[in-house]
């Protein structure tokens, strides 16, 4: 009951976090460039003011692009729920698996690019390309870094692997650093970030994500933005509950626990946050052409990290 | 699995991981002067191994190493460079022989190598010599990758400081190397002799003349 409770509860953080989160990120960006940047609430005034305006839809757009909103919402919303944010032992937990996390934000990827060329205008058509290409170089990318964790660990259950950091020395290791540095390039790609994408743009030629959503509006609109703040809430989670699990309750029976997992939870975001501003603000975007390069370079991290786990674990 | 979860292998571990991260990032930018500045945090992160070495091993020479490193190779020899690409007026942006994908893709080949190389001639000492002495080897071999793949004279001269880091960085890594100071100073003059010659090479290649004045005219002519 209490775990299933507390599932719940994660369930509601999430989705009552992200745009906080989206708006701490935008805060401290506009803070480093000298700004005063809008209120840390305004995410949720935009997603408010969206869902009480009027879907305007093209004529030819099909039962697709109606519903898929709501499939990316649930998709994210889902795999976000499976990550441990503040406790190991959720209701989910036995679901909770690597594997599946990348399946739902792949499928999630794939509606979100049909929806772009649903419609047949010429930006949703390249957002989705361009989409597409990113995602095929980061998900290897990111497959690595999850069998090297797989093989240090024996588990691609993430409360498992938090769990398992928590309670073994396990020390820091090569392989973990550079499966970090991999997964960090990783989940700036999937969140259209600065080097890649850049979230506060409607220009043209540079945009990927903004692109494919170009056609939608009102509720729908909505649903795709809280979609994509919840999924840097869950990059964010990931990289917390993989590499730094510290505070993480483990007996959900003892409140304590749960409220300094709470707490160092919501420390770990404001980190989160605060790193990608900074990040953000200190780099420009790159060409859509050495994307290939930059995010091959992730890929080669965690194969790196991988075949230094055969030093470390070999003969 | 036993060494592990130590606190002086723990910071060991990252500082050389660290170094082996930015020697991809030589092998990736493109611009000369960001190669500089990568080149200078990597002798800076050697500078620390080194002294974090000489404080896990209580082995107060190795503070000599790290104080070259810092000097000489964060420092001197950036500035160096800096100056003398500023003065040459060489082209900013590297020329690559190979593709910088493809550089990369050997680069991870070569640490697969030096991988290989390290597990049988290691098997007897503890998973930190194994990982450290890869580490090490690979930024050597990737030192040499850079100094082949590269057209420029100063990215060569980088590579080969680059890779002179990763002699270093295995010297340090291992107890009781008494010589790791007379080494290093070696190294240094002639690292700072062959940063002398090669550019002296290339320049009477391009000019037939190591003369200021020739080049002075040739540069007026480009203008």
């Amino acid at each position: 009951m209490r775990v299933a409770l507390l599932e719940l509860l994660q369930f509601a953080l999430l989705v009552a976090l992200a745009p906080l989160l989206t708006g701490l990120v935008r805060k401290l960006k506009a803070r480093l460039n000298a700004r005063i940047g809008p209120s840390l609430l305004q995410p949720y005034r935009d997603l408010l003011r969206l869902l009480r305006k009027e879907v305007v839809l093209a004529p030819n757009a099909s039962w697709l692009f109606r519903t898929i909103p709501y499939v990316v919402f649930a998709a994210i919303w889902l795999a976000a729920a499976i990550v441990p944010t503040f406790a190991t032992g959720l209701a989910l937990s036995r679901t909770a698996d690597l594997i599946a996390l990348v399946a739902l934000l792949a499928s999630a990827r794939f509606a979100l690019a049909l929806a772009g060329m649903d419609v047949g205008t010429s930006f949703g058509g390249i957002g989705a390309s361009r989409e597409m290409m990113i995602a095929s170089l980061a998900e290897p990318a990111m497959l690595m870094v999850t069998f090297t964790v797989a093989l240090l660990v024996r588990s691609t259950s993430l409360p498992h692997i938090a769990d398992y950091l928590l309670t073994h020395n396990v020390g820091i290791r090569i392989s973990l650093l550079l499966g970090l540095v991999s997964l960090l390039i990783v989940a700036l790609a999937e969140n259209a970030r600065i080097p890649v994408d850049n979230p506060a743009t409607h220009l043209e030629l540079t945009m990927v994500h903004e692109a494919m959503v170009l056609e939608y509006s009102g509720r729908h609109l909505a649903l795709i933005e809280a979609a994509s703040m919840v999924k840097l809430l869950l990059y964010i989670s990931l990289i917390a509950a993989v590499f730094f699990p510290w505070g993480m309750a483990r007996d959900l029976g003892d409140a304590r626990a749960v409220a300094l997992g709470l707490l160092s939870y919501g420390a770990k975001l404001a980190l989160g946050g605060g790193v990608l501003a900074l990040f953000e603000t200190s780099i420009a975007k790159m060409r859509v052409f050495r994307l290939a390069e930059f995010l091959g370079g992730a890929f080669l991290l965690g194969l790196l990290a991988a075949l230094f786990l055969y030093v470390s674990q070999g003969l | 699995m036993p060494g592990f979860a130590t606190l002086p292998y723990d910071v060991a571990h990252v500082l050389d991981t660290l170094v082996l991260v930015l020697s991809f990032a030589l092998l990736y930018q493109r611009r000369l002067f960001g190669v500089l500045t990568i080149y200078a945090w990597q002798a800076l992160l050697l500078a620390a191994a080194a002294a974090w070495q000489a404080y896990a091993q209580d082995a107060p020479h190795l503070y000599i190493t790290a104080g070259i490193a810092l000097v000489f190779k964060a420092i001197i020899i950036p500035i160096a460079l800096h100056r003398i690409i500023v003065y040459l007026d060489i082209h900013r942006t590297i020329e690559t022989a190979l593709g910088v994908g493809a550089t990369l893709t050997v680069g991870v080949a070569l640490v697969a190598l030096s991988i290989l190389l390290v597990l049988p001639v290691t098997t007897a000492s503890g998973a930190l010599t194994r990982e450290s002495l890869a580490a090490a080897l690979s930024v050597v071999l990737l030192g040499l990758l850079m100094m082949i793949t590269r057209r420029n004279a100063v990215s060569q001269v980088v590579g080969f400081m680059s890779l002179e880091n990763g002699l270093i960085l295995a010297a340090v890594g291992v107890k009781g190397m008494p010589l790791v100071v007379e080494l290093s100073i070696a190294f240094s003059v002639m690292v700072a002799f062959i940063i002398f010659g090669v550019f002296f090479f290339h320049i009477r290649e391009r000019f037939d003349t190591l003369d200021i004045h020739d080049m002075e005219r040739f540069r007026g002519e480009r203008r």
